[in-house]
């Protein structure tokens, strides 16, 4: 093994040993080509990878990590590079595999509801593919319209729809994988198996393993019935501790939302300059609460809904008056990570998960870091299942920024 | 060691609005937006990656040499990227600096440069020139003799159009009845030659809407070939030109049925700003541009639904008009209206045909890869009729669909379908 970060050697001759493997045109090896590769959505530490392929099947993934282990050179794989954590960074160089020409929904099998992608597929695909058929693909990270379900499973992306459905590892019935030394390996439920695993069931071992056991090439997701009918509420208030409460009374009054999520006033200020909703820009802070289910059971819900977030103060609640209405509000919410290029050029995000009963004193704690340090940090999250994400916003050109940016976000 | 990236290279002068630049935080939303990115899934084919090359060359860290230059040229500038992205990056103007940049900078091989500053900018935006370029063209289909010429000289000429009509259009015609207003029209380079037809469906769309039409006799090419192969200047005189044009014109609204164009248009005042005797009679002209579609909707264009269309249609998003302008339920609204139950939506409808302007003469391959995807595509909605709204769209799918022997499969402009079908509806 390399020690870690002395950087991996790259030798003509292994450049020549790969191009044989995936073809020219799959091998980008020139510093000027390889720049674009040096970081993924996360920007703060970059490094340049020793060359980067971009195989077409699990043969080809297969031969490249066994040339890899040959000559011991580290591999990292890499979907779309939407990873907000650095997760896909060369740090020791080495031989970067891009799953992005494995990219195919291969099977759709709609009696058993599932089907089999290619691990480069983009989330919002499989979705796509089925939805016809009034199916879908519950894990729903908000950047589905990039991701890769190979990155999904290195990271164990869960999104807005979590709270009910579940992260990745819910929805992944099982995967190939080529593991380190080049073996092709089946973990968990087969395409043609039923859903009990014979033996062990190691599936678990590369779902949020940020891509350490091996590059995953193809990947049997289960597909859930859409639900008959949806109601989403925009609830208006004027601080971030009212809308906690709401969300606490919500939960505990036995309501499972399809989704439950959170976006304090600069967020809500940023989505409204780059979509034009017509969000309020003097609230506090606004929920977005979907419900889902029976239609005859949604009013009854919603009404419920309606009277918890008043008793906490809300200003207003809108209820989305048709499909459209809805999509634009998710539309809104799924691209707030975004729209904070309005606000910044760059931003470092923090993933964590507290109990629901703590928002609202981690929300302050989030605040006062915020002017201590003097950075600006918006909130956008996943407030059903206490999932925060505070956006530090920052300048990469100016270096004081970026210390002081790495400095709070530790704090956090 | 592997050395650092390389940093041999003195930063050029400044070509990039480095702030736009800046607005992209490398989130990568735009990724699977992007179809040269998603036939090569190579980072620099991307959005993000060309932004990031664009940032390097800029910063000093990138020489401006042949790969960078490769990446920029790959791009088809439809711009799907901007429509998706959640930061609000003006890719367009980044990417139309850039290329000014590269046309500066960047020595290219004699070849492209035939086809870049003589073919493309002094040839296609001059309808009699064109009219000219294309007799030997019409010759050689006439007598069937494409066999006898090479596979990329077939493939051009697979786009043109076995009968082109080039008539000249009126310069002023009169609503019936009480007019409405008054309607300036632009009559577009490639359209009026390679698509005189359409022109005249337009007018007629126009003239049942009622209002006058005004064909000012005086314009000219809108500017996009120049600007799109990174000539700004010639750019902006064409723009001086039919701003004149159409001031004298005193017409309250422009309308443009070839979304590339209407595009360009809009953007006037944009390419004029800096030109302080222009900038402001440029914005008030690109305020009045409307695309066809954009404008027989607001003004509630009647179309009766069509009778014997039982054979499904489906629409394709020019870039121009979906992304550029961004126009994608007006024309739906009026195909639906039309076509009712018998419209089906397009896969993959809004991912560039390859056409791209005069893409598909500088970069022949990656312009038939799409227009392959584009073609199973169509195939798989099993329509009959394909409707858009650019002329370069019209001519890339037709010739596709010829390729993949799909005889049955039409593709039609907007206004022409739109006007067809309301006169059928009126001879029943
Ligand atoms: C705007 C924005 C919003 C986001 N929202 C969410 C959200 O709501 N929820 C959420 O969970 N995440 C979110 N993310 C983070 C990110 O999008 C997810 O982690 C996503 O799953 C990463 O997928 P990717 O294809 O981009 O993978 P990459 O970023 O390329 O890789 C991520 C990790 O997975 C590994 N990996 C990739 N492919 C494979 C493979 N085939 N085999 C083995 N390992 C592999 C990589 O090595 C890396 O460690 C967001 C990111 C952005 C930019
Ligand atoms: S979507 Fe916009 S901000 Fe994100 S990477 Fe693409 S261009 Fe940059
Ligand atoms: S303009 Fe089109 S081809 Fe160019 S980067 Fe954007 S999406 Fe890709």
């Amino acid at each position: 093994m390399t020690p870690p970060h002395e950087t991996a050697v790259i030798t003509p001759a292994m450049v020549a040993a790969l191009c044989a493997i995936v073809g020219t045109d799959g091998v980008i090896a020139g510093d000027d080509e390889l720049l674009v590769y040096e970081c993924d959505a996360y920007t703060l530490e970059k490094h340049l990878p020793g060359v980067v392929v971009l195989p077409r099947s699990t043969e080809e993934v297969a031969a490249v990590v066994k040339l890899c282990a040959e000559h011991h050179l580290p591999i990292i794989p890499r979907g779309a590079g939407t990873s907000l954590s650095g997760t896909v960074l060369a740090v020791t160089g080495g031989v970067m595999i891009a799953l992005t020409r494995m990219n195919r929904v291969l099977e759709v099998d709609y009696r058993n509801r599932r089907a089999l992608v290619e691990a480069g597929c983009v989330n919002a695909w499989v979705t796509n593919a089925v939805k016809s058929q009034g199916l879908f693909y519950a894990p729903d990270p908000s950047s589905q319209s990039a991701c890769t379900i190979g990155g999904n499973v290195g990271t164990n992306s869960g999104g807005p729809h979590t709270l009910k459905y579940g992260v990745t590892t819910n929805h992944v019935l099982g995967y190939e994988m080529v593991l380190p030394d080049g073996e092709v390996v089946w973990l968990g439920t087969t395409p043609d198996g039923g859903e009990d695993v014979d033996g062990y069931d190691l599936r678990g071992a590369a779902i949020g393993s940020e891509g350490m056991f091996g590059v995953v090439t193809r990947v049997l997701v289960r597909l859930i019935r859409a639900p008959q009918a949806f109601k989403t509420l925009l609830g208006v208030f004027e601080t971030v501790d009212d809308a906690s409460q709401a969300v606490s009374d919500i939960i505990g009054a036995g309501i499972v939302p399809g989704a439950l999520e959170m976006m304090d006033q600069l967020i809500t200020q940023a989505v409204e300059a780059a979509y034009h909703f017509g969000f309020p820009l003097d609230a506090g802070a606004v929920l977005i609460i979907e419900l889902d289910g029976l239609a005859a059971s949604l009013d009854k819900q919603a009404a419920q809904v309606v009277e918890i977030c008043r008793k906490n103060r809300a200003r207003d609640v809108r209820i989305a008056k048709d499909d459209q209405e809805r999509a634009e509000l998710w539309k809104c919410r799924k691209r707030a990570f975004g729209a904070i290029g309005r606000l910044s050029p760059n931003f470092i995000t923090q993933d964590g998960v507290v109990p629901r009963s703590k928002l609202p004193e981690m929300m302050r704690f989030i605040q006062r870091c915020s002017e201590e340090y003097g950075l600006r940090i918006p909130n956008v999250f996943h407030a059903g299942d206490g999932n925060l994400h505070p956006l530090i916003l920052y300048d990469e050109r100016d270096p004081d920024q970026v210390r002081r940016a790495l400095a709070v976000s530790d704090d956090i | 060691m592997k050395p650092d990236p390389p940093t041999n290279t003195a930063a050029p002068a400044r070509f990039l609005d480095y702030d736009k630049s800046l607005a992209c935080i490398h989130c990568g939303l735009c990724l699977s937006s992007c179809p040269t990115y998603l036939e090569t899934g190579n980072e620099n084919d991307s959005p993000r990656g060309r932004i990031y090359l664009m940032r390097a060359v800029q910063d000093g860290r990138l020489a401006l040499g042949q790969t960078a230059v490769r990446h920029v040229d790959l791009c088809l500038g439809c711009r799907a990227c901007e429509a998706v992205c959640p930061s609000g990056v003006q890719y367009g103007e980044l990417l139309e600096s850039t290329r000014d940049h590269i046309e500066r900078h960047h020595e290219r091989s004699p070849w492209q440069q035939f086809l870049r500053r003589w073919l493309i900018e002094k040839v296609f935006p001059y309808p009699e020139r064109m009219d000219l370029a294309l007799m030997p063209a019409r010759w050689v289909k006439q007598f069937g003799m494409e066999r006898l010429l090479p596979t990329f000289a077939r493939d051009a000429l697979s786009l043109i159009p076995d009968e082109t009509t080039s008539a000249p259009l009126p310069a002023m015609v009169k609503a019936g009845g009480e007019s409405r207003g008054r309607v300036g029209f632009v009559s577009g380079c490639v359209m009026s030659v390679m698509f005189a037809e359409t022109n005249a469906s337009t007018m007629r769309l126009i003239h049942r809407a009622g209002f006058d039409v005004v064909t000012p006799p005086g314009q000219g090419c809108c500017g996009a070939l120049f600007a799109h192969g990174g000539n700004l200047e010639e750019a902006r005189a064409a723009a001086r030109r039919n701003i004149a044009v159409f001031e004298q014109a005193q017409v309250d609204t422009i309308v443009i049925n070839a979304a590339g164009c209407g595009s360009m248009l809009k953007e006037y005042g944009h390419l004029l700003r800096d030109d302080p005797a222009w900038a402001e009679r440029a914005r008030r002209f690109s305020s009045k541009v409307r695309d066809l579609t954009e404008w027989l909707a607001a003004v509630g264009e009647p179309i009766v639904r069509g009778t014997n269309c039982s054979a499904k249609v489906t629409y394709h998003d020019a870039c121009h008009l979906a992304h550029a302008q961004p126009i994608e339920k007006a024309p739906r609204t009026l195909v639906r209206a039309v076509a009712g139950e018998t419209f089906v939506e397009l896969p993959e409808s809004n991912v560039c045909c390859g056409s791209a302007g005069s893409y598909n003469l500088t970069e022949p391959e990656m312009a038939a890869r799409l227009q392959q995807r584009k073609t199973d595509n169509i195939l798989k909605t099993g329509a009959k009729t394909v409707v858009t709204t650019n002329p370069g769209c019209l001519l890339q799918m037709r010739a596709g669909l010829k390729k993949s022997g799909a005889h049955d499969v039409e593709v039609v402009h907007i206004a022409d379908y739109l006007d067809r079908e309301a006169r059928r509806a009126n001879d029943d």
